[in-house]
């Protein structure tokens, strides 16, 4: 027994040989919360109106939609994929929500009225079928998914154009007009339910077999493969998941926006990728998870709202979103060189 | 014999170490202008470390290294290739992306005087160098679309005809079909003619013999015997390249083993008249409950290939696979692992997961089973827990990074992975390749037990000592066809040799 001893007696020290190792394997995940909590303390003292309750409010509702989104893309991004669909797709089933809804006299567009519950369950099959269209290109035909969504991100953007025809929709099921804008108790609904995805998100990645396999399949595509894991069936899975997250936040975004129209969501796309990457999600795959996106949420969220609260040129303020973006993909990268010295 | 002339190459006592672990000791080696000179000795015996040397791969080693009689070191590979020097590896290293031509004329496009690609110079010169090779492609066709051998033979052409006056082949005709043989020896014999110094690494001996003036034996890192190819046989050979009496540490398979008489269980998988292009022709053999079934052959012989097709990664283009009776066609690896099939491959870095604990790698295999939507984590640590004691997988925790064991124990991880399952066939892959002879012995162990528990075991290896140490019957796989079967009869190292 005393070489086995002495053997546990190592790997422990190897577990415990320091505070710097262990920092350096943990820097995705200690960087991005550094960064919120040096953000959040930078507008509290520029800004009396910031650090107030009202605001943090505002901050977790402006945060939604993205939360949203960004929940089926961290399985994406897990998996070392990508989805630029999400935007697109997120706009193009909020307009079929509001196109299957019967509309106003005054809005011209020749749309298809059914009950609410038909609306809903019809917008969330077209992004769940466009989201399997990525599935299938990207697994079958083996198109590489940062082109697959690149033509989906326009598809989705075409269907969206023939649906309203540079007209704007109003109207949306009641269902979807409370969880969007409505609230409960002060609290708005549309936190609710980004909060109620993204512990979903956390729950399946963290305690169940599917989840375990979407970081296997991140970590070592290969092994997976060997492993003999249906690799494929995983991808697609995932491809699918990040339509239907993005179809969900169309949908709730058009009621929170209270309007249906072409190029809404644009602005998401970058946002939901941020927030991931930002959040300390590796880019290279099986590292990471939701818990990482609520950082980059808050972190992007944060930023938004506080450069609102300070004086300063609104043209500018595109410019830091994009350094900071910037160097957050630069620790990305770091922590994982990092992370792979501190395993050798 | 070419003592007469005055060696262009000579090197004096060159001895190289990787990690502490002597790759050379003391090797003397000359080469003379005119002549093709061959090598041959087993894996591991410093064959290629030395050309490696000789071409700039390693700068760093002892001993003296005299070009033209003048003590010369390079510095890199670039030293090298100016001074002459130009060497085809043994794995393929062309730019699959790129054109025939572009290929051909790697690193010295010709230009004009602004500095932009001669196009069309180029392609006819490449288009005429290749002729003179005997091979017919068009220059400007994307190098990854021609056949595998093809693509050799182009590499081959390009360091030929690159002006080198001495050349190192080392294992150019693994991929080749005979007639691509013959066209190289030919062409091999009419550039010694012209005066160029050819270095020859082949696991084939006849191909050593017959094309080469003098041969140089490798064994455990020393030059063993040079002779002239003439007054040698081949016997002779494979007896001064694995050595007799007391010179191996470990147990060398010298002498001739009995095979048992087949006692084996019924058969389990079978697989017939598989073939995959140019990798496999009609492969026929079925594997045994309780029986270890060892494939042979020379690296590039379709060992891989055959692996990958067993456990559902390639789909062969022909031929028919069956478990327990049941014909199969696996879609998927998972196909294959429900059917049965288990593979260990041949790399770590392949197939374990080195940023996750030691527990999840052994319990992906069996997640389907314990878990139907939850993860069970104790359950998954306990089960983990046991193999790890059983297998004496140091040290036993569970819950470490894989990264942090030491390569014998990863490798006993991913067998662990697989005896949780577990399977009805286990397909081997080199299973212990760079191991210390301590974890060997366990990985035999390991294997025996799971014979005795009535698995169909496959172990396929290009290491004699592997297959006769493990495997109960054996075939010998040589370019893509099993040339010859052992089975409850005497084998040995140098017959195993003999029929490769």
């Amino acid at each position: 027994m005393a070489s086995s001893d002495g053997a546990t007696a190592r790997a422990d020290h190897q577990r415990s040989r320091g505070l710097a190792p262990f920092l350096r394997s943990q820097m995705r995940n200690i960087a991005p919360f550094l960064t919120l909590i040096f953000l959040s303390g930078f507008f509290a003292i520029a800004s009396p109106s910031f650090a107030t309750i009202d605001n943090v409010g505002n901050i977790l509702t402006q945060v939604s939609v993205t939360g949203i989104i960004a929940v089926g893309l961290t399985f994406v991004i897990l998996c070392a994929e990508i989805d630029l669909s999400i935007a697109s797709i997120a706009n193009v089933t909020g307009i079929a929500v509001a196109y299957f809804t019967l509309q106003e006299s005054y809005v011209n567009i020749a749309n298809v009225p059914m009950p609410g519950i038909v609306a809903i369950l019809l917008a969330l099959a077209l992004c769940a079928l466009l989201g399997l269209v990525n599935a299938l290109g990207l697994t079958m035909i083996g198109i590489p998914s940062f082109i697959m969504t690149l033509a989906m991100m326009q598809i989705a953007a075409g269907v969206s154009a023939l649906l309203v025809r540079g007209q704007i929709a109003y109207k949306v099921p009641p269902l979807i007009t409370t969880l969007g804008s409505g609230s409960i108790g002060g609290i708005p609904w549309i936190v609710i339910v980004a909060a109620v995805m993204l512990l979903g998100g956390h729950l399946v990645l963290t305690y169940t077999r599917f989840g375990r396999y979407v970081y296997m399949v991140g970590g070592n595509r290969e092994a997976a493969e060997f492993a003999g894991l249906n690799v494929k069936l995983i991808l697609g899975s995932v491809m699918v998941i990040s339509a239907v997250c993005s179809g969900i936040g169309g949908m709730l975004g058009v009621a929170h926006f209270g309007s249906a129209q072409q190029n809404e969501f644009d602005t998401y796309l970058l946002d939901s990728i941020a927030a991931v990457v930002v959040g300390g999600t590796s880019l290279f795959g099986g590292r990471g998870g939701i818990g990482n996106t609520i950082v980059g949420l808050f972190v992007l969220g944060v930023l938004n709202n506080g450069l609102d609260h300070v004086n300063i040129d609104s043209f500018l303020k595109i410019l830091i979103r994009g350094l900071i973006l910037l160097a957050a993909l630069i620790i990305n990268v770091y922590a994982q060189r990092l992370r792979e010295q501190a395993a050798d | 014999m070419t003592q007469g002339r005055s060696a262009i190459l000579e090197l004096h006592q060159i001895t190289k170490a990787f990690g502490g672990v002597e790759a050379l000791r003391g090797v003397d080696f000359a080469l003379h202008a005119g002549e093709i000179h061959g090598l041959v000795g087993e894996n591991g015996a410093g064959k290629s470390t030395l050309m490696k040397i000789i071409a700039g791969v390693h700068p760093e080693f002892s001993g003296r290294f005299m070009l033209d009689g003048k003590e010369t070191r390079f510095r890199s590979t670039r030293d090298a290739h100016a001074a002459g020097i130009g060497m085809v590896h043994q794995e393929l290293s062309v730019a699959p992306d790129l054109t025939v031509a572009e290929n051909v004329f790697l690193g010295n496009q010709p230009t004009n005087r602004l500095g932009f690609v001669q196009w069309r110079r180029m392609a006819r010169e490449a288009g005429e160098q290749l002729a003179r090779f005997g091979i017919d492609v068009d220059p400007m066709t994307r190098l990854g679309d021609l056949p595998i051998g093809l693509q050799q033979l182009i590499e081959i052409a390009r360091v030929l005809f690159s002006g080198a006056r001495i050349i190192i082949l080392d294992e150019p005709t693994s991929a080749l079909s005979p007639p691509e043989v013959e066209r190289l020896f030919a062409t091999l014999h009419k550039l010694r003619d012209e005066g160029t110094s050819i270095v020859f690494i082949s696991h084939f001996i006849e191909d050593i013999l017959r094309v080469s003036d003098v041969v140089t034996v490798f064994r455990n890192g020393r030059k063993i015997a040079e002779t002239a190819s003439a007054d040698t046989t081949k016997g002779a050979l494979i007896e001064a390249m694995i050595g007799r009496g007391g010179e191996a540490l470990e147990h060398s398979y010298t002498d001739d083993l009995m095979l048992p008489q087949s006692s084996a269980g019924a058969a389990v998988l079978k697989v017939d008249q598989l073939s995959l292009r140019r990798s496999l022709q009609d492969v026929s053999f079925e594997a045994r409950s309780g029986e270890v079934l060892g494939i042979y052959g020379f690296m590039g012989c379709g060992q891989l290939e055959l692996s990958r097709i067993l456990f559902g990664k390639l789909r062969p283009d022909g031929g028919t696979l069956a478990v327990d009776g049941a014909a199969k066609r696996f879609r998927s690896t998972a196909a294959a692992r429900r059917a049965g099939v288990a593979l260990v491959p041949e790399s770590r870095r392949a197939m374990l997961f080195h940023q996750e604990p030691v527990y999840k790698n052994i319990s992906i295999s069996i997640l389907e089973r314990i878990s139907a939507l939850l993860l069970k984590p104790v359950r998954e640590r306990a089960i983990a827990q046991r193999q790890v004691e059983q297998l004496q997988i140091r040290p036993p925790v569970v819950g470490l990074d894989l990264g942090m064991l030491s390569g014998g124990n990863q490798q006993k991880v991913a067998l662990a992975k697989w005896l949780a399952y577990p399977p009805r066939v286990l397909v081997l892959c080199e299973p212990t390749r760079g191991m210390d002879v301590g974890a060997k012995n366990d990985v035999i162990n390991i294997v025996r037990d799971l014979r005795a528990k009535g698995l169909a075991i496959i172990v396929l290896s290009t290491e004699p000592e592997t297959v006769l140490s493990l495997a109960d019957r054996i075939l010998v796989l040589k370019r893509g066809a099993v040339v010859r079967e052992f089975a409850g009869e005497a084998v040995s190292k140098d017959r195993l040799l003999e029929a490769a």
